[in-house]
C-alpha cells in the first residue's frame, strides 16, 4: 500500500510508539534528558567534514547502546532506514558526479572524493535518523510532547500535536475503510479518478469536522476551558543530567579526536 | 521533498530552526490573543486526516502515475494562516519522528519550506486574492493551483538553498535548480487539482464551513499590505522557475519521473538511469564541471578546507584498521549490554 | 438531594439550517431514576442529550438540572453534575493515555493532585480497567474504551449519568458486563438507544421520542407490551418479548 499506511502499520505492529516502555533503562531516562541529547548527537554527527567518514564513525556507539539497553526493535528501525533511504540517496549520488579527484589509493584502486563524501552523507542519515527514531521508540511520543511542553514550547502546539497523534489512528482507519468500499465497487478500473478521489477526500473532511465538533463538546462537559492539564511530573534527576553530559562528552571527544585513525596507527605501530 | 539531516551543515540547520521557533511562537502568540477553545482539538484532528488523506492516492490522467493531497493549503483555507503553520509543523514533527522523513536538524527547514510558504505567502496573497469574496469555481481553481504551485516552487527553491549553504552536496547550483524546480511544478499543479477537487465538495456540500473559516480568519489576519510586495517577488521568482524549467523537456521528464517515484519505490530502474544519464550529459557542458576535472588542484576552496586526514598509504591503512576495529567495538558493547539486558530479565523473570 | 431532578419544560430547538429537531418536549426525571430514551433515528434523541449536558442550549422552554435552569452563565455547574458519555468512545478519549483521560476531568476542576489520583484510580476500579492505566486509548478494545470512557465520566463524581448508545458496537459478553455495571449505579440515569433488550434490564421507566416530540412516558413493561404505540414510533418489542 502506500507509504503512510505501511508506516503506520509498522509503527504500531512493531511496537515503535508504545507508552509502557519506561521502565526500561533509557525510557526512565527524563525525556527532556533524551531529547537534548538527540540534538547534541545531531548537530556533532552532521559537523563532521564531508571527507571525515572515519572521524564520524565512532558516533554509531549511541544508537547501538541504546538500542541494546531499551526494547527498541531493531528490525524496524533498520527497515524504516531502508525505506526513507531513497531521499538522502537521490542528493549523494551526485557527489561522485561532480568530485571525480583521486583521494585515496587503495593498492590500484583510486577512490575518489565524490564516493566518500556519498559514503559520509549516508552514514550521517543513518545516524541521525536513527537517533530520531530511537527517541520515540525509547519512551513513547507522549513522553516527547511532555518534553516539548516543558521545555516552554507553545501549550496550543504541543496539546494539538498530542492531539493529533491520538487521532492518526483513527482517522486512517475511517480512510481505509471508505478506500476499501470503493475499490469493492470499482472492479476492474484501477485507481481513482480526480472527481471520486475529491469527493471521498471531501467526505473524510466532514467526518473530521463533525468529529471535531464531538471531541470538543466531550471536552467542555469535562470542564475544558481552553488549556490541556496534565499531572504527569517531570523531575529532573541527577541521572538525568548525567546522561547528557557523559554522552555530550563523549560525542565532543569523538568531534576533536580522529579516534579510529588513532586506534588503527597505534595497532600498526605496535605490529611493525 | 525534505530536507534531510545528512545534507545539512549545523550552521544552516540553526539558523532555519531559529527562524522557524520564531514563527511558531508568534503564531501560537497570535491564536492566544483571540482564544477560541474549539481550535485545538480541531487543529489536531485536522492533521490527523491529511495523515489519513495521504494513504489515498488518486491517478494523474494519461501518466498512470499517482499523486496525493499535500495539506499546507487547505489547512490554510480552512484554519487561517497562523493556526494552518502550527498543524503543518506538526504533521512534519511526527514525520521526522515515526517515518523518518528528514530528520530532527532538517525540521526547521521542513517546517519552513512547507509550513512558511504555503500558510504566509501562498494563502493570504494569492489564494485570497483570486478567490476574494464571492468564490466561483473557475476561481478556486485558479486560486488553489496557483497557490500550491507558487509555495511548491519556493519550498523546492528553500530547500536548494539549504542545501547549497550547507556545502555538503556536489550538485551546483545551477544544475541542483534545474532538477528541483520542474519536479515541484509538476507535483504543483497535482496538489493545486487536489486541493480544488476536495474544497469544491466541501462548497457545495457544506458551504457554511467555509465562510464560518473565512470569518475566522478575516479576524486573524490584516497584515496583508505590508507583505504584499513579497508576495509579488515570490510569484515573480516562480513564475520565473517554472517557465525556465519548462524550456528543457530533459528536466520535465524527470521530473514526472520523480513525481511517481517518490511514490513508487520500485519504479523501473531503466527510467532512472536513463534520466540520471541525461541529467550527467547536461551539466557535462557546465563550465565549473570542465574546471574541476581539468585541475584538482586549484579547487574552488571548500575542497581545501575540508582535511583529510591524509593521503599517504601509510596513513590509508591505518585508517581503514581503525575504522573497522572502532565498528566492531561498537558492535561488541551493544551485543555484551543486550545479553546483559537479557540475563537480568530472566533472574527477574525467575 | 434536588441536584438528582432533571426537569424539561416546552424544549424547542432547531438547527441553522431551519431543521426543527425538538417541538415542546416535556417531562421530569427524578432522584435514582433509571429512564430509555427510545425512538427512530433522527427523533430527536442526541439533541435532547446535548441540552442534558449543557452542550446545547434550548431555543424555547427550559431546561433544569437539580437547582440549575441552564443558561450559558451557570453552564459549568451544569455540566458538573451531569456526566455525558458518548456513543463513540474515540470521542470521548483524546488524550495519551487512560490515565490521563480518566483525570482529565477532575484536573480541570482543579481539584489537588492526590484527590485525582486517588479518583482516578477509584473511577478505574468501580469499570475493572485498573490495569489499562499507562496504556493509549486506541491500544484497548471496545469494550475496554467504553469502560474507560464510563470512568473518564465517573471520576467527576456526577449526580446524573446521561449515556447515548452505550451498548453500541460491543459484543455479546461485554455488552453484559455494561449492563451488571450499569445496574450497580445509584445515580440517575438517561439511557438513549436503540437496544429495548437493554432498556428491560435497566430502565424501569421509558421515554418515546418521535418527530421532536414526547410520544409515550410510562413504565418500561406497559410501554413494550402497547404494539400499535411501538409500530407507529417505529419501534419493535425487544427480542426477548417477541416469543410471548
Amino acid at each position: 500500500m502506500t507509504k503512510v499506511e505501511t508506516a503506520l502499520g509498522s509503527m504500531s505492529m512493531n511496537g515503535l510508539d508504545h507508552g509502557v516502555t519506561r521502565d526500561t533503562l533509557t525510557g526512565s531516562i527524563d525525556p527532556r534528558a533524551r531529547l537534548i541529547t538527540t540534538m547534541v548527537f545531531i548537530i556533532v554527527a552532521t559537523s563532521f567534514g564531508k571527507y571525515d567518514i572515519l572521524g564520524l564513525l565512532p558516533l554509531v556507539i549511541y544508537p547501538m547502546v541504546l538500542m541494546a539497553l531499551g526494547t527498541v526493535p531493531v528490525r524496524s528501525i533498520a527497515k524504516k532506514l531502508l525505506y526513507v533511504s531513497p531521499l538522502a540517496i537521490f542528493i549523494g549520488i551526485f557527489n561522485p558526479l561532480f568530485d571525480s579527484r583521486i583521494l585515496v589509493h587503495l593498492g590500484p584502486v583510486g577512490i575518489s572524493g565524490g564516493w566518500i563524501s556519498f559514503a559520509t552523507i549516508m552514514l550521517k542519515f543513518v545516524l541521525t535518523v536513527s537517533a530520531a527514531l530511537i527517541l520515540v521508540a525509547s519512551g513513547g511520543f507522549d513522553a516527547v510532547c511532555q518534553a516539548l511542553a516543558r521545555l516552554k514550547v507553545p501549550n496550543v502546539f504541543v496539546s494539538q500535536l498530542m492531539f493529533m497523534h491520538r487521532y492518526i489512528y483513527v482517522m486512517t482507519d475511517q480512510a481505509s475503510r471508505m478506500v476499501r468500499a470503493h475499490s469493492l465497487r470499482s472492479f476492474r478500473r484501477s485507481g481513482m479518478s480526480l472527481r471520486v478521489f475529491g469527493s471521498l477526500i471531501g467526505q473524510l473532511l466532514l467526518r473530521t469536522l463533525d468529529r471535531a465538533q464531538r471531541i470538543h463538546t466531550a471536552m467542555v462537559s469535562r470542564g475544558f476551558t481552553g488549556e490541556i492539564p496534565l499531572m504527569r511530573e517531570l523531575r529532573l534527576a541527577g541521572r538525568d543530567a548525567a546522561f547528557v553530559v557523559s554522552w555530550s562528552a563523549l560525542f565532543i571527544l569523538v568531534r576533536l579526536y580522529n579516534i579510529p585513525l588513532w586506534i588503527g596507527s597505534t595497532l600498526m605501530g605496535v605490529l611493525s | 521533498m525534505h530536507m534531510a539531516d545528512a545534507l545539512l551543515s549545523p550552521a544552516v540547520g540553526a539558523t532555519m530552526w531559529a527562524a522557524t521557533a520564531s514563527l511558531m511562537v508568534y503564531s501560537a502568540k497570535k491564536l492566544k490573543d483571540d482564544p477560541d477553545d474549539r481550535r485545538v482539538p480541531l487543529m489536531g484532528v485536522l492533521g490527523a486526516f491529511i495523515f489519513a488523506a495521504q494513504m489515498i492516492n488518486f491517478t494523474i490522467p494519461a501518466t498512470g502515475s499517482s499523486g496525493h493531497l499535500g495539506g499546507g493549503m487547505i489547512l490554510a483555507v480552512l484554519l487561517g494562516p497562523h493556526a494552518a503553520f502550527l498543524v503543518m509543523a506538526s504533521i512534519l514533527t511526527v514525520q521526522a519522528l515515526f517515518f523518518a522523513d528528514g530528520g530532527l536538524l532538517a525540521l526547521g527547514c521542513n517546517i519552513f519550506n512547507l509550513g512558511v510558504f504555503p500558510c504566509f505567502i501562498a494563502y493570504p496573497f494569492i489564494y485570497r486574492t483570486i478567490v476574494g469574496e464571492g468564490p466561483t469555481k473557475a476561481l478556486l481553481f485558479t486560486g488553489a493551483t496557483l497557490a500550491s504551485v507558487v509555495a511548491l516552487q519556493l519550498g523546492a527553491f528553500g530547500v536548494v538553498l539549504e542545501t547549497v549553504a550547507s556545502g555538503i552536496s556536489e550538485l551546483p547550483f545551477a544544475s541542483f535548480v534545474l532538477l528541483m524546480q520542474p519536479i515541484h511544478l509538476a507535483i504543483g499543479v497535482v496538489e493545486g487539482l487536489v486541493t480544488t477537487a476536495v474544497i469544491t465538495f466541501v462548497w457545495q456540500a457544506r458551504p457554511e464551513i467555509l465562510q464560518m473559516a473565512q470569518g475566522r480568519i478575516d479576524r486573524d489576519f490584516s497584515t496583508r499590505k505590508v507583505l504584499a510586495g513579497l508576495a509579488l517577488v515570490a510569484l515573480v521568482t516562480g513564475g520565473i522557475f517554472s517557465w525556465f524549467a519548462s524550456a528543457h523537456p530533459d528536466g520535465l521528464e524527470w521530473a514526472m519521473f520523480h513525481a511517481a517515484g517518490q511514490e513508487e519505490l520500485e519504479a523501473p530502474k531503466g527510467a532512472a538511469h536513463a534520466a540520471l544519464a541525461g541529467i550527467q550529459e547536461k551539466t557535462a557542458f557546465m563550465p565549473d564541471y570542465a574546471f574541476r576535472q581539468g585541475d584538482p588542484g586549484e579547487d574552488d576552496g571548500e575542497g581545501v578546507e575540508e582535511p583529510w586526514p591524509a593521503v599517504s598509504a601509510g596513513t590509508t591503512a591505518a585508517g581503514i584498521v581503525g575504522g573497522f576495529l572502532t565498528l566492531v567495538l561498537a558492535g561488541l558493547i551493544g551485543f555484551a549490554l543486550r545479553l546483559a539486558g537479557r540475563s537480568r530479565e530472566t533472574v527477574t523473570g525467575a | 438531594m434536588s441536584h438528582h431532578i432533571v426537569e424539561v419544560r416546552d424544549l424547542e430547538y432547531s438547527y441553522p439550517d431551519g431543521t426543527c429537531a425538538l417541538n415542546g418536549v416535556s417531562f421530569r426525571i427524578t432522584h435514582g431514576e433509571s429512564v430509555g430514551l427510545v425512538g427512530a433515528n433522527g427523533a430527536g434523541k442526541s439533541t435532547l442529550l446535548q441540552h442534558l449536558s449543557g452542550c446545547l442550549f434550548p431555543a424555547g422552554g427550559t431546561v433544569r438540572i437539580g437547582d440549575f435552569p441552564l443558561t450559558r452563565e451557570n453552564v459549568h455547574d451544569v455540566r458538573r453534575h451531569v456526566g455525558m458519555i458518548f456513543q463513540d468512545p474515540d470521542d470521548q478519549l483524546f488524550m495519551p493515555t487512560v490515565f490521563d483521560d480518566v483525570a482529565f476531568g477532575p484536573l480541570n476542576l482543579g481539584m489537588p493532585k492526590d484527590e485525582v489520583e486517588a479518583r482516578v484510580m477509584d473511577a478505574l476500579n468501580v469499570v475493572g480497567a485498573a490495569h489499562l492505566m499507562n496504556r493509549p486509548p486506541y491500544k484497548v478494545s471496545g469494550g475496554e474504551k467504553r469502560a474507560v470512557a464510563i470512568a473518564t465520566v465517573l471520576s467527576m463524581a456526577p449526580d446524573i449519568l446521561v449515556l447515548d448508545e452505550p451498548s453500541a458496537g460491543l459484543d455479546p459478553r461485554s455488552r453484559r458486563s455494561l449492563i451488571g455495571l450499569l445496574g450497580n449505579f445509584s445515580h440517575t440515569k438517561i439511557i438513549a438507544t436503540h437496544d429495548l433488550d437493554l432498556v428491560m434490564d435497566l430502565c424501569e421507566r421509558t421515554l418515546v421520542i418521535h418527530n421532536g416530540r414526547i410520544a409515550a412516558d410510562g413504565p418500561t413493561m406497559e410501554i413494550f407490551g402497547n404494539e400499535a404505540l411501538l409500530e407507529a414510533n417505529h419501534l419493535e418489542k425487544p427480542l426477548r418479548m417477541q416469543g410471548f
